[in-house]
C-alpha cells in the first residue's frame, strides 16, 4: 500500500474518532449540568477542556452557548467537531479508490449533514438529537468500513488510528478525571456522587457495560480497573492496545519487509503493562503517572508508525 | 406505426388507453414543449417541420406520461445520488472550496445504430492515422519529406517535443486514451471539431451518468435497448496492460494524479477504483537507476506502467518544467530507457494542435489512402493563398482563430465583431499567417433538456472516448455536453455547460412504448 495512502486511513480514522469523543464529552457534560450539584459549570467546562486535552485557543469565558457552538462548529477551531469532520472528509478524499463507495458517502454525508441548515436548527431545538445524530454517523462509519472494506491493510491503518486516537483520548480523560474520582469520600454515596460516576462512564459509552461486570454498585477503584485494565470492553485501554498491536502485527504480516523490531517493542511493553498490572498496584503507586506514561507511549507508537511506514527515507529502502 | 414516418406534435398515436389518458398526454406534451422553437440548427429530436423524430417518440411519450412533480422528484434524487457520491468539482476562490455538483440534465441524448455505426468506424479511421502521424513525426519524417506538411508548422509547435525523436514506443502507440470532440452540422451530419490526444478528461462522468440514469428511468431504459458502457475501466485497463515493458507479465500499472486539487480528481480517483490500480502522486514516485518506484508501507516497490493524467510540462522537473512538483524527477529518463511505459506518450499535443488540425484529412489520406469518413468542421489555413484571400474578404462571416490560443482568446468571431477588429486580424493575419487558422460560423445541433417541468432544446456536442492498445476501441456513447445557458454555444463545465446520458441504441430507435 502507497505510504501517502496508510497515512490518510490512519488520520480519517483518528480524525473520526476525535470527533465522537467530543461529542460524546460534550453531551455528558451538558446533562450533567441540569442536576444542582456541589460541582459548579465552570469547573465542569474546565474539566472538559482538559479531558479534550486542553486544545489551543479553546478558553472557558464563562459562556457555556458560545463555547458549545465554537466546540461543535467553529470551522477555524481545528479541534471542533466540524473542523475535524471536514479533515477527516479530506483525507478520505485523497485515498477514494481505496475506501468502499459506502464508507465515503458515510463520512460525505456526515459532511454535509453538519453544515446544513436542519443541523442548525436540530442543534437549536433539540441538541440531544443533533449530538446523537452525529454519533449515528460516525458509527454508521464504523459499520460499513467493517462490513465494506477488505480487511486489509488499508483496513488496518484505519482500525489502528481508531484505537490508538481512542487510547490516547482514553488516558487523557481518566488522568483528568482521576484526582478528583479517587478523592470522593469512600462509600458514602450521594445522589451527586453517583451521577458523577455514571457520567464518567458515560463518556466511555460503558455504564451499561459496567453494570454487567460489576452490578450497578459504582466505586472509583473498579471504574478506574475496568476503563483501564478490562479485556473484552472495546473503550478500556488494555483493549484498545490490544487492537493496535493486533493491527500492527497484521500490516507488518502483509509485507515482506523488516520487522520494525523498535515500533514492535514499544507497542509489545504497552501491552504487557497492561496485561500484567493490576489496579492494587496502579492506586498504591501514582495512578496520575500511569496514565501520563501510557499517553507518552501512545505519541510514541506514533512517532514510529510515521518512521517505519510513512516517512522513511529511500536510503534505507533501497538498503532492504 | 412505420417508424420512418415521423409523428406530429398534434397528432399523437393513440395507446391502448382509455381516451382520456391520451387526451391528457396531448394537453401534457403541449404544455412540455411549451416554447420549444426551432431554428436553422438540427434539432436531435424534432424534424424541420416540428414532428417528433421516431427514436424519440418512446422517450418523450414516457415523460409526458408521468404524474406531475414526478420528474422533479427523479431530478432532487438523481441530485442528492451525485451529491452523496462526492461527483462534485470544485469552484475556486472561495473559502475552502465550495463544491458543487456537475450539472447534467436528465433527459438522455440517443443515438442510433447507423449513426453510431459510422462514427465508431470514423474514429477509429481518425485515430490509426494520427497515430501512424506521430510515430512518422518521431522518427522518420516522411509525411514532412513529402511535403504534404510544412515542416516549420510542426517545428514550431508547442507540444513538439524534441526529446522524443527516435525512441521506440511500446508497440507504436502514442496515443492510448483519445478523446474528441464532434459537432452535428445543420445537415445532420457529424464532424470533428477537435481531438484531446494528451489527457482528455469526462469519461466519469459518462459512466456516472448512466448509472444514475439508470436509476431514475429504469425500465424506459431498458425498453430501449441501449448499449452498454460500463465495462470502459476494464477496456482501459486491458489497454494499458497491453503496453507494458517486454519482460514484466504482471506489470504494476498505477495512475498518476497531480492530485486532490485538480479539477478532475474525481474522476482520476474513479478510474484508479474501478481498475483496481494505485493512485499515485508525484510524491509517491522516486527513481533509481532509471527505474520508477512508489514508495508503499512495505517499501519501494517497482511500477512497470504509468496512465498519465499530468501534463507533459509538470511530470518531469528534469526534462520539462523545472518548478513543476508534481511530477517525478527522472521519469522521462526511465521512460527512454524503456523501463517504464507513460502513456499517453509525450509529445502527442503535436496532433491535436489546432492548424494541424486543418492537415487531419491529408494525414489519413497519406498513411491510409482513404477518405475520411468524419470531415472535419471546415477549416481556412491562411498560409494557402487561395483560403487567404477568401477569409479576407469574409472577415465578416467566419471566425478566426490563434493557433497557439485557447479558452477563447485571440479569437475573431465575424458576425459579432466590429470594423475595428476585422481591420487588427486583417494586418495581424497578413503579418503572419502561419499563426491563424478560419472556420464557418458554427450552427451545430440542439437537443431537448429539462427546464423545471418544461422541455427546451440546448445546443450539445459528443466526445467519445477511444482506447488503442493491440487494436481501437470505443465504447458506445460518450460524454454529451450541453450549453445549459439559452442560445449559448459554450458547452464548458467552466462556463455554464452541463452533460446528459448518451444512449446509443441496439436498434434503429423503434422503442416500445413503456410508460415509466
Amino acid at each position: 500500500m502507497l505510504s501517502r495512502v496508510a497515512d490518510s486511513l490512519y488520520w480519517m480514522s483518528r480524525y473520526l474518532e476525535r470527533s465522537e469523543n467530543t461529542v460524546r464529552q460534550l453531551d455528558v457534560t451538558l446533562s450533567l449540568l441540569l442536576d444542582t450539584s456541589s460541582t459548579t459549570a465552570e469547573t465542569r467546562w474546565l474539566r472538559l477542556l482538559a479531558a479534550l486535552g486542553n486544545p489551543p485557543g479553546l478558553t472557558w469565558t464563562g459562556d457555556p452557548d458560545e463555547l458549545t457552538r465554537t466546540l461543535i462548529f467553529d470551522p477555524v477551531q481545528p479541534s471542533s467537531v466540524t473542523s475535524c469532520i471536514n479533515l477527516a472528509r479530506e483525507n478520505a478524499r485523497q485515498v477514494r479508490e481505496e475506501i468502499s463507495s459506502e464508507q465515503w458517502q458515510r463520512v460525505n454525508r456526515l459532511y454535509h449533514h453538519i453544515r446544513s441548515p436542519q443541523a442548525q436548527n436540530q442543534f437549536r431545538s433539540n441538541m440531544n438529537d443533533f449530538l446523537a445524530t452525529i454519533i449515528d454517523g460516525i458509527h454508521l462509519f464504523k459499520g460499513v468500513s467493517d462490513t465494506t472494506m477488505i480487511h486489509g491493510e488499508g483496513w488496518q491503518f484505519i482500525r489502528l488510528g481508531r484505537y490508538l486516537e481512542r487510547a490516547y483520548a482514553t488516558a487523557t480523560l481518566l488522568e483528568v478525571y482521576q484526582e478528583s474520582l479517587l478523592n470522593l469520600p469512600e462509600r458514602e454515596h450521594s445522589g451527586y456522587q453517583y451521577l458523577e460516576l455514571v457520567g464518567l462512564l458515560r463518556c466511555c459509552t460503558s455504564f451499561e457495560a459496567y453494570c454487567q461486570v460489576y452490578t450497578a454498585d459504582l466505586t472509583p477503584d473498579r471504574i478506574l480497573e475496568f476503563l483501564v485494565l478490562n479485556r473484552d470492553f472495546p473503550h478500556a485501554l488494555r483493549y484498545s492496545i490490544d487492537g493496535v498491536r493486533q493491527s500492527l502485527d497484521a500490516i507488518q504480516r502483509t509485507g515482506g519487509r523488516r520487522p520494525p523490531e523498535e515500533l514492535l517493542a514499544t507497542a509489545g511493553r504497552l501491552h504487557s503493562m497492561l496485561r500484567y498490572t493490576t489496579i492494587e498496584e496502579i492506586l498504591d503507586g501514582s495512578p496520575g503517572r500511569f496514565l501520563h506514561s501510557i499517553r507518552e507511549q501512545c505519541l510514541r507508537i506514533h512517532e514510529l508508525i510515521y518512521r517505519y511506514y510513512i516517512h522513511y527515507s529511500i536510503q534505507s529502502a533501497l538498503a532492504v | 406505426m412505420s417508424a420512418q414516418e415521423p409523428v406530429s406534435l398534434d397528432n399523437l398515436p393513440s395507446r391502448n388507453q382509455a381516451d382520456s389518458t391520451s387526451a391528457r398526454m396531448e394537453r401534457d406534451l403541449s404544455s412540455l414543449f411549451g416554447d420549444y422553437l426551432l431554428d436553422d440548427a438540427y434539432d436531435e429530436m424534432r424534424t424541420q417541420d416540428g414532428a417528433i423524430r421516431p427514436h424519440y417518440r418512446a422517450l418523450m411519450e414516457t415523460i409526458a406520461n408521468l404524474p406531475p412533480d414526478e420528474l422533479l422528484r427523479r431530478k432532487q434524487s438523481a441530485d442528492l445520488s451525485f451529491l452523496t457520491q462526492g461527483i462534485t468539482f470544485t469552484v475556486y476562490g472561495r473559502e475552502e472550496g465550495t463544491e458543487r455538483i456537475f450539472p447534467y440534465d436528465l433527459l438522455p441524448r440517443l443515438i442510433s445504430a447507423d449513426e453510431w455505426d459510422r462514427i465508431e468506424h470514423g474514429l477509429t479511421q481518425r485515430i490509426t492515422a494520427l497515430n501512424h502521424f506521430l510515430r512518422d513525426i518521431y522518427s522518420e519524417e516522411k509525411i514532412l519529406r513529402d511535403r504534404i506538411i510544412p515542416r516549420d508548422l510542426v517545428y514550431s509547435c508547442k507540444h513538439y517535443r524534441r526529446q522524443m525523436r527516435g525512441l521506440d514506443v511500446p508497440r507504436g502507440v502514442y496515443i492510448a486514451v483519445v478523446g474528441s470532440d464532434l459537432l452535428r452540422l445543420r445537415t445532420g451530419e457529424y464532424v470533428v471539431l477537435e481531438d484531446n490526444l494528451r489527457v482528455p478528461s469526462g469519461v466519469s462522468y459518462m459512466l456516472t451518468n448512466r448509472r444514475v440514469m439508470k436509476r431514475t428511468f429504469p425500465k424506459l431504459f431498458h425498453s430501449y435497448g441501449v448499449k452498454p458502457i460500463e465495462h470502459y475501466p476494464q477496456l482501459l485497463l486491458n489497454t494499458l496492460r497491453s503496453l507494458a515493458p517486454e519482460g514484466r507479465p504482471e506489470p504494476n500499472i498505477v495512475l498518476l494524479t497531480p492530485g486532490v486539487y485538480n479539477s478532475a480528481y474525481f474522476e482520476h480517483t474513479y478510474l484508479a477504483r474501478q481498475m483496481g490500480i494505485d493512485l499515485v502522486e508525484g510524491r509517491d514516485l522516486v527513481t533509481h537507476d532509471n527505474i520508477v518506484y512508489m514508495r508503499t508501507t512495505d517499501g519501494l516497490k517497482r511500477v512497470d506502467v504509468i496512465y498519465r493524467r499530468v501534463d507533459d510540462d509538470f511530470s518531469d522537473p528534469l526534462i520539462f518544467r523545472a518548478d513543476s512538483t508534481l511530477g517525478c524527477a527522472g521519469l522521462f529518463n526511465a521512460y527512454r530507457a524503456g523501463n517504464v511505459t507513460v502513456t499517453n506518450a509525450f509529445g502527442t499535443g503535436l496532433a491535436d494542435d489546432k492548424a494541424m488540425y486543418a492537415y487531419v484529412p491529408r494525414i489519413i489520406k497519406y498513411y491510409l489512402d482513404e477518405d475520411p469518413i468524419l470531415n472535419n468542421v471546415e477549416t481556412y489555413l491562411l498560409t494557402e493563398d487561395a483560403s487567404r484571400q477568401h477569409v479576407l474578404d469574409n472577415l465578416d462571416k467566419l471566425v478566426v482563430k490563434a493557433v497557439g490560443e485557447s479558452g477563447g482568446y485571440g479569437m475573431l468571431i465575424g458576425p459579432q465583431s466590429t470594423a475595428k477588429q476585422r481591420e487588427e486580424f486583417r494586418a495581424a493575419i497578413e503579418a503572419n499567417p502561419r499563426n491563424y487558422i478560419a472556420q464557418p460560423t458554427l450552427d451545430f445541433s440542439r437537443a431537448p433538456c429539462l427546464f423545471g417541468n418544461h422541455i427546451e432544446p440546448r445546443h450539445v456536442d459528443l466526445r467519445p472516448y477511444i482506447l488503442f492498445g493491440d487494436k481501437v476501441n470505443i465504447v458506445p456513447g460518450g460524454l454529451t455536453r450541453v450549453a445549459l445557458e439559452k442560445g449559448s454555444l459554450v458547452v464548458n463545465s467552466s462556463q455554464g455547460g452541463g452533460s446528459k446520458d448518451t444512449w446509443v441504441l441496439e436498434s434503429q430507435g423503434e422503442a416500445v412504448q413503456f410508460s415509466e
